[in-house]
């Protein structure tokens, strides 16, 4: 019964009777290829839950860090740039993305010599990000004592005026120091026996629910360090795995081992789908980081 | 890949995406900074809140979702894949307009009611009576 309803399979779709061996590749695109979107597909969904977990969390504070405030440190530069140096970041990573590019043409073209020339561009730009990204988190850790739970990075809730810890105006150039609604702060940090403390601020509110009463001026929305570390931490492991992978491909082009499998170097559009998923995450999180 | 694109064709659309995505980032970065008060002090509709801050976000939000869109298609060759995949790929995300739309929600219905979860931390009620006697499970031998 059953051999008999296999060869009639056979016999009556005869131009498709390799299909099960594998011989028709669904939708056109090779089991590796095809493997490869579904994994960026799950992987797109992580991402979006960390992100809207961040909206989320953004939306539940009264107050949220001012991008431009927070990120405005530059390597070897005593200056406020605002998104300056994460801008550099992104065009390292659009860069990337375009050798990337590069790299799978001249695989197609099976011109071994282009592959590795521009997968050697794309591993230098993936490095510089992760370089990049080593300077930005160092700036924060350590001279900004920004953590998974400490947070000095805030925004004043009502206009007001600075005072001391007895109540008296701060005085700066002959006038007290007056502050409005919305405006950035930091609280700088200093190591006390081993751990970080933050300066102690204090404010008269002369506006909003509590004015004529005295603040202390405390931390910004603690979820802020855990979010920023978790979120970029895991693009950053990205990168990372990203550069592992295309250093290891593009010794396999080097030695010539993709020129046998006379496929086009599809290894080398694989990882080429997985470096630009890599550069499409971060439009997002330099949307929601830094942008908004 | 696209077999009808000659090799002059694909470079070309690799300089034209380098263009394209620099310069959405340029614009995006000075906008940000222009309307956050980095340009001229007076103008700060990016950060107070309200109409202007929603405008700004929303041109944001569409300034990526294009950038997005041009990796996935062109750089990523989605433009060239079967319709069947291309759907297999971008519908499941769909779903993300849901969770989108029920975590800013929640996250926003949160924010609006600290004051009311403050004092509902600190509300003291009267505690429940002492159980009589002694039972193995809750719920089973009480009494």
């Amino acid at each position: 019964m059953a051999d008999s309803s296999v060869t009639h399979g056979h016999s009556a779709h005869g131009e498709d009777q390799n299909l099960w061996d594998g011989a028709k590749e669904p939708m056109k695109a090779s089991y590796g290829k095809l493997m490869m979107w579904y994994f960026l597909v799950s992987d797109a969904f992580t991402f979006a839950g960390f992100l809207i977990a961040y909206g989320a969390l953004r939306f539940s504070s009264p107050t949220w860090p001012e991008p431009d405030f927070v990120f405005a440190s530059f390597p070897f530069v005593k200056a406020h740039w605002p998104l300056v140096f994460v801008t550099f970041m992104t065009f390292v990573l659009i860069f990337s993305s375009v050798t990337m590019v590069r790299a799978v043409q001249e695989g197609h073209r099976e011109n071994r010599r282009g592959v590795v020339f521009w997968m050697f561009l794309t591993i230098l730009g993936g490095a510089t990000f992760l370089g990049s990204q080593a300077y930005e988190w160092t700036t924060l850790i350590k001279y900004e004592n920004v953590s998974l739970e400490r947070n000095p990075f805030g925004r004043y809730m009502a206009d007001g005026e600075l005072v001391d810890a007895t109540g008296k105006p701060v005085m700066e150039n002959g006038a007290p120091v007056t502050v409005k609604k919305d405006d950035s702060y930091l609280l700088h940090g200093h190591e006390h026996d081993g751990k970080i403390e933050l300066e102690k601020k204090y404010i008269k509110y002369t506006s909003g629910n509590y004015a004529g009463q005295v603040h202390e001026v405390g931390q910004g929305p603690k979820a802020f360090g855990a979010l920023f570390f978790f979120i970029t931490g895991f693009h950053g492991f990205h990168v990372f795995s990203g550069v592992l992978f295309l250093t290891i491909i593009m010794i396999n082009a080097m030695s010539g081992l993709y020129v046998s499998r006379k496929n086009g170097y599809e290894m080398v559009e694989k990882i080429g789908l997985y470096w630009h998923f890599v550069d499409l995450v971060w439009v997002f999180v330099f949307l929601v980081f830094y942008l908004l | 890949m696209a077999e009808h694109q000659t090799y002059e064709e694909q470079k070309q659309l690799v300089f034209y995406g380098l263009k394209l995505l620099a310069v959405i980032t340029i614009v995006e970065v000075a906008f940000a900074l222009f309307a956050k008060g980095h340009i001229s002090p007076d103008i700060t509709f990016g950060k107070d809140g309200g109409f202007g801050q929603a405008l700004y976000m929303l041109a944001m939000v569409g300034a990526s979702a294009y950038k997005a869109y041009f990796i996935v298609f062109y750089f990523m060759h989605m433009a060239h894949e079967v319709r069947g995949l291309m759907l297999s790929v971008l519908l499941p995300t769909t779903l993300l307009i849901w969770a989108i739309i029920a975590f800013f929600q929640e996250g926003g219905s949160w924010g609006s009611r600290r004051e009311q979860i403050k004092e509902k931390n600190l509300e003291v009620v009267q505690p429940a009576p002492k159980p009589q006697g002694y039972y193995i499970l809750p719920g089973t031998l009480k009494g």
